[in-house]
């Protein structure tokens, strides 16, 4: 109902029916890669407008409230001075690697956008490793960074990335182990499959207490994952001014800007995926008259509720935690959270062989 | 490729922390010699905001010097401003009238409270907490108010002169004190159930930039840094001036040394100060609110030392006088230079993080270091 199957479909079929099918396909690359850049470029400039609009409610404010309704085009006039501004190049800097680190970072966060559901058979490549890409390509934007506070020529820029490396790297074991937790009871890599295996309940609710435990492992990895408050060292204002990108300006730091914004869509919707059952409504069990309810809503609206409501938890999280120190960020991950998660699939395993779930 | 991004032949990393840096909250320039994240030295240079107030007082009259005092330490100009008024009354044998007094320690513990709050937005700041910053402000501006409606000034009030104050308060002030009272006890649970109680934040400041009370005498820090090291050192108790010898208070002191203690005196040395004011708001007796002192004071020849807490510790002033118009010489005793000095100790062998907390909790205020 309301999904976005038949457009999807509708494109497919006059392009088919008007051009020779390579030419067609060819088309479609370019819709979807244009399609892609889009959402990015809304994602981006909507989500820094929700960050200061939630900071604003935290902090007893009023937030952008001058351009627009509620000032939703601030951020595309922040833009259009970022735009505006002279890339500089510090002298000190290694200019190949320092101009080309926010375009791997950028590049990486695209890539990732590739294997997630947005609604109903609206996916722009249902690869059947999709977990494991995602996993996999998502630990790649770590060398961006290193790359970035590395050639930069300034200190605190390097303190920044070291650090940097060191989260990330950790923090993406307790994630692979929380996804892997729910690749226990789904059997499949899949994004389609594993939401088609949800149809009855959201893991979180199936998957009794190793579920709520692997999802509440894998909201805080990810935030480490992504540089997020209170794990944001890499950047900590106040102890290394701006970390990895101190010495970018204008258009280079936007990137970086933007690539931490849609990371945090990006971890948010996979999220949503495994434990929250991606665009697949609310169903109980045998309810059928509340499930046929359920699905009046958009697939689209399920998915992208969901994964907002994760990122306002995310939100959350910065404005009202200090920040980690980095003995006690690798601390938390290798001493506590790691462990869990190891026995957490321990249990899950046995969970799924004995049948337990629902 | 080592000696292009700065590091010595021992293989010590050297960075600069200021004098333009988010965390010194001013121009302080401070050298950091670092292990890769552990801190092998810190080295403080000062100098950036020097605006030889010492000196300058020296040429100017026994009523103005006092105006250049709100100057130093910004956040606690009332009390900078009563410390000078003390210290050219006790030279004169003026006898400051029960009225004045009162109000002049009531708006010492406002300025204590204000000034708190700005530590503990500033500090949670430091620690990567952004919120309580606007909480904290929202209270302080309440206090700003106040003390704009009675001075005419929200931060450098120039309020205390010799014998007095300068003005009658505000017909509202009272009202408006007891107002704040109410909210402010509401808004410090508050801050104890955003930050005070939370794991990271509790983490990061046990034991974390421990100084003992013998190394607090040895670095002469005064205020809630000795407080929190177990030190009795609060002016108001050892040699009370106006009416702190008549009110009740209790002097903070706490024995855990490190950030958290530290954060701890303040924390409840506002509550005390709310206890003070609360004595004195409603008993403000009539009369003068300033003594009659001659047009021009002249302090006889000699030597003159007053003492006050301000909300940083201790702050002294030395005077010696050639009987003439001006002060002969003026000397101030700043509380945050001590601190500051102590802080090279504290945070030996601890990270980077360490640094800043334990630098956010000695509350320096720059201007005050560097006069």
């Amino acid at each position: 109902m309301f999904s976005l199957e038949g457009l999807t479909n509708f494109i497919h079929e006059w392009l088919n029916g008007h051009l020779p099918a390579t030419f067609a396909l060819l088309v479609e690359f370019v819709i979807v890669g244009v399609a892609a850049i889009g959402l990015f470029a809304v994602l981006g400039l909507g989500l820094v407008w929700m960050e200061r609009k939630v900071a604003a409610v935290m902090q007893i404010r009023l937030g952008p409230n001058r351009l627009g309704p509620k000032g939703i085009f601030q951020t595309s006039a922040d833009t259009v001075k970022l735009i505006m501004k002279e890339a500089l190049t510090p002298s000190n800097a290694d200019k190949f690697l320092f101009n080309l680190a926010p375009f791997i970072v950028i590049i990486v966060a695209m890539l990732i956008l590739v294997p997630i559901a947005f609604a109903r058979n609206f996916q722009i490549w249902d690869i059947n490793i999709g977990v494991l890409y995602v996993t996999a390509v998502s630990s790649l934007s770590v060398i961006g960074i290193l790359m970035a506070g590395w050639s930069s020529g300034n200190k605190y820029s390097l303190l920044g990335a070291m650090r940097s490396g060191a989260q990330i790297v950790s923090y993406e074991l307790s994630a692979g182990l929380s996804i892997i937790s729910i690749i226990v009871l789904t059997g499949s890599l899949k994004i389609s499959d594993i939401v088609a295996s949800q149809e009855n309940g959201w893991w979180i609710f199936k998957g009794h207490i190793p579920a709520i435990i692997a999802f509440v492992i894998f909201i805080i990895a990810a935030t480490a994952e992504t540089n997020r408050a209170p794990f944001d060292l890499a950047e900590a204002e106040s102890e290394l001014t701006a970390g990895f990108h101190t010495e970018y300006g204008g258009m280079k730091f936007a990137l970086f800007f933007l690539s931490e914004y849609i990371n945090i869509f990006i971890v948010c919707a996979i999220c949503a995926t495994l434990f929250l059952g991606g665009w697949m409504p609310f169903h109980i069990g045998s309810w059928t008259a509340f499930n046929h309810i359920m699905d009046y809503i958009p697939s689209s609206i399920w998915f992208f509720g969901k994964t907002i409501f994760l990122i306002f938890v995310i939100m959350w999280f910065r404005w009202t935690f200090p920040r980690l120190r980095v003995d006690q960020l690798l601390n938390l991950e290798w001493k506590y959270l790691l462990p869990i998660s190891m026995f957490n699939v321990l249990l899950m395993t046995l969970m799924a062989i004995m049948g337990w779930h629902f | 490729m080592f000696e292009e991004i700065g590091t010595t032949e021992e293989g010590d990393l050297i960075i600069n922390v200021g004098p333009q840096h988010p965390a010194t909250h001013g121009v302080l320039h401070l050298v950091l010699t670092l292990n890769g994240e552990i801190i092998k030295k810190v080295e403080p240079h000062l100098g950036y905001i020097h605006r030889s107030i010492e000196k300058m007082c020296e040429s100017l009259s026994y009523r103005q010097f006092i105006y250049v005092t709100s100057r130093m330490d910004y956040l606690s100009a009332h009390i900078n401003n009563h410390a000078c008024a003390l210290i050219v009354e006790k030279g004169l044998n003026v006898e400051v009238p029960q009225r004045a007094q009162y109000i002049r320690v009531i708006m010492d513990e406002l300025t204590r409270i204000a000034s708190h709050e700005l530590w503990w937005s500033a500090m949670s700041m430091d620690l990567g907490a952004f919120t309580p910053y606007f909480l904290a402000f929202r209270e302080r501006e309440k206090i700003n108010e106040i003390m704009e409606e009675t001075c005419g000034a929200r931060l450098t009030m120039n309020y205390m002169v010799p014998g007095g104050v300068m003005t009658e308060l505000h017909p509202d002030f009272q009202e408006k004190v007891k107002s704040f009272i109410v909210d402010f006890k509401k808004t410090l649970h508050e801050y104890d159930e955003l930050i005070t109680g939370n794991v990271i934040f509790q983490n990061r400041m046990k034991g974390v930039g421990y100084i003992s009370k013998e190394d607090v005498i040895t670095y002469g820090c005064t205020g809630p840094v000795a407080r929190a090291s177990g030190l009795r050192s609060d002016i108001r108790k050892i040699a009370p001036y106006d009416v702190y010898d008549k009110v009740e208070f209790d002097e903070i002191i706490e024995t855990g040394g490190d950030c958290f203690a530290r954060y701890q005196v303040r924390i409840k040395e506002m509550s005390q100060s709310i206890r003070i004011i609360e004595q004195l708001i409603d008993n403000i007796p009539e009369g003068d609110f300033q003594a009659k002192t001659k047009a021009v004071l002249k302090l006889p020849k000699g030597e003159f030392y007053q003492r006050v807490e301000t909300a940083r510790g201790e702050l002294g002033v030395y005077i010696v006088s050639e009987g003439a118009a001006q002060p002969y010489k003026i000397k101030f005793r700043s509380p945050g230079f001590s601190n500051l000095s102590a802080l090279d100790h504290m945070v030996r062998g601890h990270k980077i993080g360490d640094f800043i907390a334990a630098m956010g909790t000695l509350d320096l205020v720059i201007p005050d270091i560097d006069r």
